[in-house]
């Protein structure tokens, strides 16, 4: 097995280009598990750690940047206001020790549905930045994530970043685990209020093929909301809200959790959290 | 009785010096020396064995859980550049087949393959990745058979027959009374049907060890096992070696929890060491482990009480059926067990308990902690709770009214011995205060259902409380001859006197060499205190199971020091004085005066002292199921008090409190390790923890989706420990490792019904069965949803020839 390690961006891009079938890696958090259980025998991996534009982060026309690399732990600290969704779903993930390594690129490059990292993503719209040595191009997430554990990238592509705007209004993250830490999502819902657009995001995770947008339910609670008077949410719209969240999933039973516990716990997470963020935003906060 | 050993002609690894610990007698919290190089991860732990020149074993397993081997070809394995050595069945030159009970178990199968998993070829190569590639390249024709994974449809006569002698593995009646007319007579019976699901030891120390071959056709095992002697025979056996020629050290163990009775990569690497003439290490890695040792029996139980109207239990009748898997293991012992103990603590005037043991094409299953008591504690407790709801009982009230007490009979006809505090132990958890209701809105998310995941700020949260009492027995049962041996020897080294205790009995995180110096400490009076590495120069210690080593090899241990002492002093009476004499601080002491010091009185000699000590005879169970079967019994009550998302099903523990009569604390510290751990491998089995199989196989076979609890699962623990002594035992102390684990799980049970009025017979209890979704079991391969982690198909993807 070849081993790359470069220590710029342009090197990484250069290696990926003449062999594109070399495996990045970042944390290992994704990777690592495949080689150790023996799924992936990879010719050639990419070890992206010394690249130090992957780290960085940055404000931009009313839009972040943030580099691949950039770890949970560090989402957690340094992007909490900005991005409170995303870090919201970056404390579920994993220990400490797995978040220290772990990348929302990772979360991209492995497009799993349970990705914990992307409801948050999808929710504000965020666009994926790939490279190759042919230049870069922007892909919206939902384009992005073309399938399980499949993506929109080139062989010669890395993905260097995504964009995403600042939180413009409360967001949430809940996910279900049967353990009080350190699992993988049975099923997770992502939402984020926009009121200066008046929209609402809604995205479940881990209960279907991708993470999926709730479109039905959001165009519902947007018709319904008062934005305006921030008037109370009643029961019944909240009720009505989860139960759309809940049609919007297409998923499977298997040893995590039942097809229909994951159906009826999605929209149970869905109708809480729009309780929290709405209560959130009648406060003014 | 003793095999002497010889020392092997070229020492194979240099022995280590025991290091000398100080101080703690017996009763002292007294620190384990292994402890901070555990911590710090300087500890070596069996898969870190090495030595230069080394060889990698790896074991080519049957993805099928039934299938006749038509042929093995090895060719093209041992073509590879860098392997030297492929075995299989034809390479055993002993015994072909091991087992504790009942040697049923192929060393490496031959024909047939009963169970997912099983061994089939072993490789030893220059790399372990060499020995893995290896593997694939070994051809093996497999005709595939359909599993029988369901032990009532093995019990049929029409079943097709997994072994010679039957599917039948064991069979146990007890007969009590007359059920059939104290039926007549209740007026209250309840009755219901419960189950327990395949739970993992979860030992965080695969399956490793390193064999060594000693250039004359013996061989030096490092191993990490239960009981050395009984691997030594059986790997003996299987190599066609006498006793003498295999030689075992016990390496550094990390967790056991009866996964390590059977063998595992034993024979294996010694077969390799001994083909290759070249030491050869095997080390699992996790997904393997699930299918390198045995797991706890799923259970299905159908109970019928029966009492009168104000809660006096007239009878039981209960039928368990066991889930043995393929091979015997230490399965009839469970069954046993599983009967003696179905009734729980409880004067039971009459009682029916049948027993089924059966071969299935599912994981062999043998020993975990608590060994057939957990299974039938959750399904009795279960009944209690039923009885007092029917009754209009307070719960406790009821376990209270009809608790055993020393002089009465249980079921299978032995005499209740005392100490048996089990009305004590139920009224003491019943009187500690409750952890005060902390208002849920605004808690921090770590003490709410869900944790951080961030699912509930208190909404549709409720609390309940939850008792449950339980109990086994101590050592082995049924006519066994349980010994253990130690060796003891008092020498003056630098001018100080030394204590160096010997023995074979192994420490698997539990304490016991901490308990073992501090026992010498305590007989003889001299501070430092080295206990060797244990191996099998010295005699068996018996297996480091049924809570038994603090009894059985801390009485060894006893005994050898007062025969040491009895020397000390037969040597001073004749050179010093005789009355009142004792041994305090390393100065023999008359009287109160000082005499001599024991570095004087020794000077360069050495005080040896061997003993062998075996426990009271116990009978095996006649055909009524009645005998005095068992040594000694420990118990241990639980309340449980928990929080539950009742619309998502998830749970917050948020305190088990506990009373448990230990007969004497030994060792404090490590007691409420014990406590404390044994909870929580309850707390798992209760919320989390089950292998799922499906047609025969392993689900999830990974500690991501194998979930054992984490610290944020894990409640505090409230105890009450009791010193209540038995006259026949050291000290007069009690087992106390398994109590912890028994009545653990049906207390956090009760507690979730008591919350949702729900009635949650089986565990592990999910999410589904607490917010009353129908269960379906999983109708497709699992991809979304999962990283594919749940798929495990490594052994399935294996390719066929």
């Amino acid at each position: 097995m070849e081993f790359h390690s470069p220590d710029s961006w342009r090197e990484a891009l250069e290696v990926k280009a003449a062999q594109p079938e070399a495996v990045a890696i970042f944390g290992g958090t994704d990777v690592m598990v495949d080689l150790n259980f023996d799924r992936e025998r990879p010719g050639a991996v990419l070890d992206l750690t010394r690249v130090p534009e992957l780290g960085e982060w940055g404000e931009g026309d009313g839009r972040l940047r943030v580099g691949a690399g950039v770890t949970y732990t560090r989402i957690i600290s340094e992007l909490g206001s900005e991005l409170p969704g995303l870090a919201m779903a970056s404390r579920t993930v994993g220990s400490p020790q797995i978040r220290n390594r772990g990348t929302v690129g990772g979360n991209l490059g492995t497009a799993s549905p349970a990705g914990d990292a992307l409801p948050p993503l999808y929710v504000s719209d965020a666009e994926v930045e790939l490279a190759s040595t042919n230049g870069t191009r922007r892909v919206p997430v939902v384009e992005f994530i073309t399938g399980p554990k499949r993506n929109a990238m080139r062989p010669d592509e890395l993905i260097a970043a995504f964009h995403i705007p600042r939180a413009e209004g409360p967001q949430q993250y809940a996910k279900i685990g049967t353990r009080n830490a350190m699992v993988i999502a049975v099923c997770a819902f992502g939402l984020a209020l926009r009121p200066e657009r008046k929209r609402v995001g809604a995205c479940l995770g881990s209960a279907a093929p991708t993470p999926v947008r709730a479109r039905e339910a959001e165009e519902f609670i947007e018709s319904v909301l008062d934005w305006d008077s921030r008037g109370e949410i009643g029961d019944t719209e909240l009720r009505r809200f989860g139960e759309l969240v809940g049609e919007a999933a297409s998923p499977i039973s298997d040893v995590r959790g039942t097809a229909a516990y994951r159906t009826h716990a999605v929209g149970v997470l869905a109708r809480r959290t729009l309780g929290w963020a709405w209560d959130e935003y009648r406060r003014g906060e | 009785m003793m095999i002497e050993q010889t020392e092997p002609a070229t020492p194979t690894r240099e022995r280590p010096d025991a290091p000398v610990t100080t101080p703690g007698k017996v009763g002292e919290h007294t620190e384990r020396a292994d402890g901070v190089p555990k911590v710090k991860g300087e500890f070596e732990y069996s898969s870190d064995l090495w030595m230069d020149g080394m060889l990698w074993g790896a074991t080519l397993r049957s993805p099928h859980p039934h299938a006749n081997i038509w042929s093995i070809d090895t060719a093209e394995a041992e073509e590879m550049p860098g392997v030297q050595a492929v075995l299989t069945h034809e390479d055993v030159p002993g015994r072909k087949v091991y087992g504790m009970e009942v040697p049923d178990q192929p060393v490496l199968a031959w024909e047939r393959v009963r169970y997912q998993g099983e061994a089939v070829a072993i490789v030893a190569a220059d790399h372990p990745e060499t020995a893995r590639r290896a593997l694939e390249k070994i051809s093996v024709q497999y005709e595939v058979l359909d599993p029988l994974t369901d032990p009532e449809e093995a019990m049929k006569e029409d079943a097709p027959r997994l072994h010679l002698s039957g599917n039948v593995l064991k069979r146990i009646n007890i007969l009590h009374g007359d059920v059939a007319e104290a039926s007549a007579s209740a007026d209250v019976v309840v009755s219901g049907e419960y189950e327990v699901g395949m739970q993992d030891q979860a030992f965080l120390g695969p399956e490793s060890g390193l064999a060594v071959p000693d250039g004359q056709g013996g061989v030096d095992l490092y191993i990490s096992t239960q009981w050395l002697h009984l691997d030594r025979d059986q790997v003996a056996d299987s190599l066609g070696l006498d006793p003498e020629q295999v030689r075992l050290t016990l390496s550094g163990v990390g967790g056991a929890f009866g996964g390590r009775e059977d063998l595992s990569m034993q024979i294996h690497a010694c077969l390799l060491a001994l083909e290759t003439g070249r030491p050869v290490k095997m080390a699992y890695n996790r997904e393997e482990s699930f299918f390198g040792h045995v797991h706890r029996h799923p259970a299905k139980m159908r109970y019928e009480h029966g009492a009168t109207r104000d809660g006096e239990l007239l009878y039981v009748k209960a039928r368990l059926v066991f889930d043995g898997g393929a091979y015997a293991s230490s399965s009839i012992a469970v069954c046993t067990n599983a009967a003696t103990f179905a009734c729980g603590p409880y004067e039971v005037p009459n009682a029916r308990i049948e027993s089924h043991m059966l071969y299935t094409n599912n994981p062999p299953c043998g020993a975990m902690r608590g060994f057939g008591a957990v299974q039938v504690c959750f399904a009795h407790e279960a009944q209690m709770d039923k009885l007092a709801n029917e009754l209009g009982m307070d719960p406790l009230e009821l376990r209270i009214k009809n608790a055993v007490r020393p002089g009465i009979r249980f079921p299978f006809g032995q005499e209740v011995p005392p100490p048996a505090p089990v009305r004590v132990i139920l009224e003491r958890v019943g009187d500690m205060p409750l952890p005060e209701e902390e208002e849920v809105m605004g808690r921090d998310l770590r003490r709410l259902p869900g944790g951080v995941s961030n699912v509930t700020h208190g909404e549709g949260v409720r609390r309940g409380v939850g008792y449950a009492v339980g109990y086994k027995n101590i050592g082995f049962s049924a006519g066994f001859d349980d010994y253990s041996t130690a060796r003891v020897t008092l020498s003056i080294e630098e001018g100080e006197p030394l204590v160096r205790i010997h023995t074979a009995a192994a420490e698997v995180g539990q304490g016991l060499i901490t308990v073992e110096a501090q026992i010498a400490r305590t007989e003889l009076g001299v501070e430092r205190v080295a206990v060797l590495q244990a191996d099998t120069r010295v005699g068996s210690a018996g297996s480091t199971s049924a809570s038994r080593q603090t009894y059985m090899t801390g009485a060894a241990v006893k005994q050898a020091c007062e025969q040491v002492r009895a020397r000390i002093f037969q040597k001073v009476r004749e050179e010093y004085a005789d009355e009142d004499l004792a041994i305090e601080d390393g100065d023999i002491v008359s009287g109160g005066e000082s005499v001599v010091s024991l570095a004087e009185l020794l000077g360069g000699e050495e005080i040896e002292e061997t003993v062998e000590f075996h426990h009271r005879e116990t009978e095996p169970l006649d055909e009524r199921g009645q005998g005095n079967a068992h040594l000694q019994f420990a118990f241990a009550a639980h309340r449980a008090v928990v929080e539950v998302d009742t619309e998502l099903g998830l749970v917050r523990v948020v305190e088990v409190a506990t009373a448990q009569d230990v007969g004497k604390a030994m060792n404090p510290q490590a007691l409420e390790g014990q406590i404390e751990g044994g909870i929580a491998q309850g707390l798992g089995l209760a919320l989390l923890e089950e292998i799922q199989i499906k047609e025969g196989k392993i689900q999830n076979a990974s500690f991501t989706d194998y979930l054992i609890p984490t610290i944020l699962d894990m409640p505090s623990v409230r105890a009450e420990i009791l010193e209540l002594a038995d006259p026949e035992a050291p000290y007069g102390l009690k087992g106390a490792g398994e109590p912890p684990t028994i009545a653990s799980t049906p207390a956090i049970v009760a507690a979730l019904r008591d919350a949702t009025g729900r009635e949650l017979a089986r565990v592990p209890v999910k999410p589904e069965q607490i917010v009353g979704i129908a269960e379906k079991p999983p109708s497709e391969p699992p991809q979304p949803g999962s990283r594919g982690y749940s798929g495990i198909g490594h052994l399935d993807e294996r390719e066929e020839h």
